[in-house]
């Protein structure tokens, strides 16, 4: 319950909600709650191995990454992804993942749990419906990027282009240079901090969660109002920040805080981490 | 969906007829019903290189005697070439109904273009300097050997791969367009125009003429009636993102620049590679990653962007 309630203090969402919440879900301590699905393959973080995808099309890469986590590789290194598109989607595992160069479109779609690196850029609707666990991108990364995201870290080092974390649901995007229009757009639930310039309608239409941004925003959206950072959210920026050997460029209690500015009275009711053990 | 691209070397000339087709072999999922290319070659003086049709491919399979009316039209072609003072240099005939002509000619071309075009079922695809236009049914890799575009060396190019969702699929509704009747000036589209009638029906009123129903010639022909007027392509540009509505990201070429722009909705995608000596773009990543196998950076344009560089 303190948790709630410090969560609450942060500034975390903008309303108070009703009923069964993602409070918890959402805390510093979520991962206490993180569940691997009953069918999850077993598989040992210290076994690594890498192979060559090249040659290999998408759903050839994908059935081998499953083979290799079946025979319980949980480090898997892909090299020459080449822009492929729908790679690295679906995996409900413990699993280090890393490509070594650029993805093509839908990337990393409903994972649930992975930590997963990429060396290169991505393309459009990365990490559509992430579950939970960790995703950096070292470089740029295209359009609707994070879309209805319900949990865990999302990370681009360079610039995103426009409707990042459009009909986010929950967990964090970070983005390291600028957004484009519509970013945030229906947002629902979780944190977006963009240590960047923000493009025009900035959390158009939002019903909660909260969105930062370090540089300039070129115009909010409907019914998205800026808000006022507290001390223990720019705490906790930074402590996320540091976690991706990231900065705020002038502190985070510097950081713009925008919110929704209406309150919607009939979203309240997704309960994610039940959800996934049902499923 | 169409899938898009476009590639300029700064530097030098090289084989950009085969490296824009693998970059649009790489898009084919994105439109297996035609493909264009728009490529551009070193230019020589005082000569223009033509590239025309006197028939659609399906006209082959329905036409009445339609092989000897192909043998008519083009000599109806060559004759009102010389009677507009034409000095021929070369005739290739590429397919059974499309050839490519070089000539010398003295002062204008439009004359000449709408004489040519008075021709029954003859449509001029590209007439310029540089400029050469090829398009036709079938994926990349078909058009481009069928065209000989393997082997053509130049500066730019831009291409096209269409899934057809508003007009037929022939060659009249394949992209690029070429902006009528302004040498060298093509275009490529992804996406759609929601005020097409409205500005189809005032361009016609200032003489412009539309060869399909197809949305994206309205983009040629709109940038065409801009520079027409003195508008430098930049600006016309700059302008098409608050006159034309809809959802579009498009890609147009001159003698010796290229260019592209992005609606303000940013809803159809573009990916960005650009150096020193070589800018490439496409619809998605995999077409540039074609032609650069190595790690490159890449990035989006973002909406409402005009960019355009210079040979």
């Amino acid at each position: 319950m303190a948790t709630i309630e410090k969560s609450f203090d942060a500034g975390l969402h903008s309303e108070q909600l009703s009923g069964r919440t993602q409070e918890i879900f959402f805390s510093a301590e979520e991962d206490e709650n993180f569940v691997y699905p009953y069918n999850a393959f077993e598989v040992d973080s210290s076994k690594k191995t890498e192979f060559d995808a090249q040659s290999l099309d998408s759903s050839d890469i994908n059935l081998k990454i499953r083979e290799l986590m079946k025979e319980g590789y949980g480090h898997i290194v892909v090299q020459n992804p080449s822009a492929k598109h729908s790679i690295g989607v679906g995996i409900l595992n413990r699993l280090q993942l890393d490509f070594e160069g650029s993805l093509g479109y839908f990337g990393c779609g409903l994972v649930d749990g992975p930590n997963i690196r990429i060396s290169g850029r991505v393309g459009w609707s990365f990490a559509e419906n992430m579950m939970a666990g960790t995703i950096i991108v070292e470089k740029n990364a295209g359009s609707t990027f994070g879309a209805a995201i319900r949990g865990g870290d999302l990370v681009c080092k360079g610039d995103v282009g426009s409707r990042t974390g459009i009909d986010m649901k929950g967990g964090t995007i970070i983005v390291g240079g600028r957004t484009g229009t519509l970013s945030g757009f229906m947002m629902q639930r979780g944190r977006m901090i963009i240590l960047g310039d923000a493009g025009p309608n900035l959390g158009d239409s939002m019903y909660d969660g909260t969105i930062f941004v370090g540089g300039k925003i070129e115009s909010l959206g409907v019914d998205a109002v800026a808000g006022e950072i507290t001390e223990l959210e720019a705490n906790w920026i930074e402590r996320k920040l540091a976690l991706y050997g990231m900065k705020a460029p002038n502190g985070a209690a510097n950081l713009q805080k925008i919110v929704a500015g209406k309150q919607l009275w009939n979203y309240d009711n997704l309960e994610p981490t039940e959800k996934k053990i049902v499923l | 969906m169409c899938g898009i691209a476009g590639i300029i070397r700064r530097g030098s000339p090289g084989n950009i007829g085969e490296e824009m087709t693998s970059m649009l072999q790489s898009l084919k999922h994105r439109g297996p019903d035609s493909t264009g290319f728009a490529v551009y070659g070193v230019p020589e003086k005082n000569q223009f290189v033509m590239r025309f049709k006197v028939a659609e491919q399906e006209d082959l399979n329905s036409g009445f005697d339609i092989h000897q009316q192909i043998i008519d039209r083009r000599a109806v072609v060559d004759s009102r070439l010389e009677e507009m003072g034409a000095e021929i240099i070369s005739k290739d005939t590429v397919t059974e109904y499309a050839f490519r002509y070089t000539f010398r000619k003295e002062g204008g071309l439009r004359r000449l273009a709408d004489y040519i075009e008075d021709v029954e079922g003859a449509e001029i695809l590209s007439l310029g300097s540089a400029l050469e236009l090829v398009k036709d049914l079938g994926d990349a890799g078909v058009v481009s050997g069928q065209y000989n575009l393997g082997k053509f060396n130049g500066t730019h190019a831009v291409g096209h791969t269409r899934m057809a969702t508003e007009s037929d699929v022939d060659i009249r509704s394949a992209h690029p367009y070429w902006a009528y009747p302004f040498n060298d000036v093509a275009v490529v589209h992804n996406g759609q125009l929601t005020n097409y009638w409205n500005w189809r029906r005032t361009l016609e009123h200032r003489g412009h003429r539309f060869m399909s129903n197809c949305d994206s010639e309205l983009i040629a022909v709109y940038l065409a009636d801009k520079m027409d007027s003195g508008v430098e392509l930049e600006t016309a540009m700059k302008d098409s993102l608050d006159e034309l509505d809809g959802v579009f990201t498009y890609v147009v070429a001159t003698s010796d620049r290229l260019g592209m722009a992005k609606d303000l909705m940013a809803a159809k995608p573009m990916v960005l590679y650009e150096s020193d000596d070589f800018v490439a773009l496409a619809s998605e990543e995999v077409a540039i990653r074609s032609i650069f196998p190595h790690e490159i950076d890449t990035f989006d344009p973002y909406e409402g962007e005009v960019r355009v560089w210079q040979l």
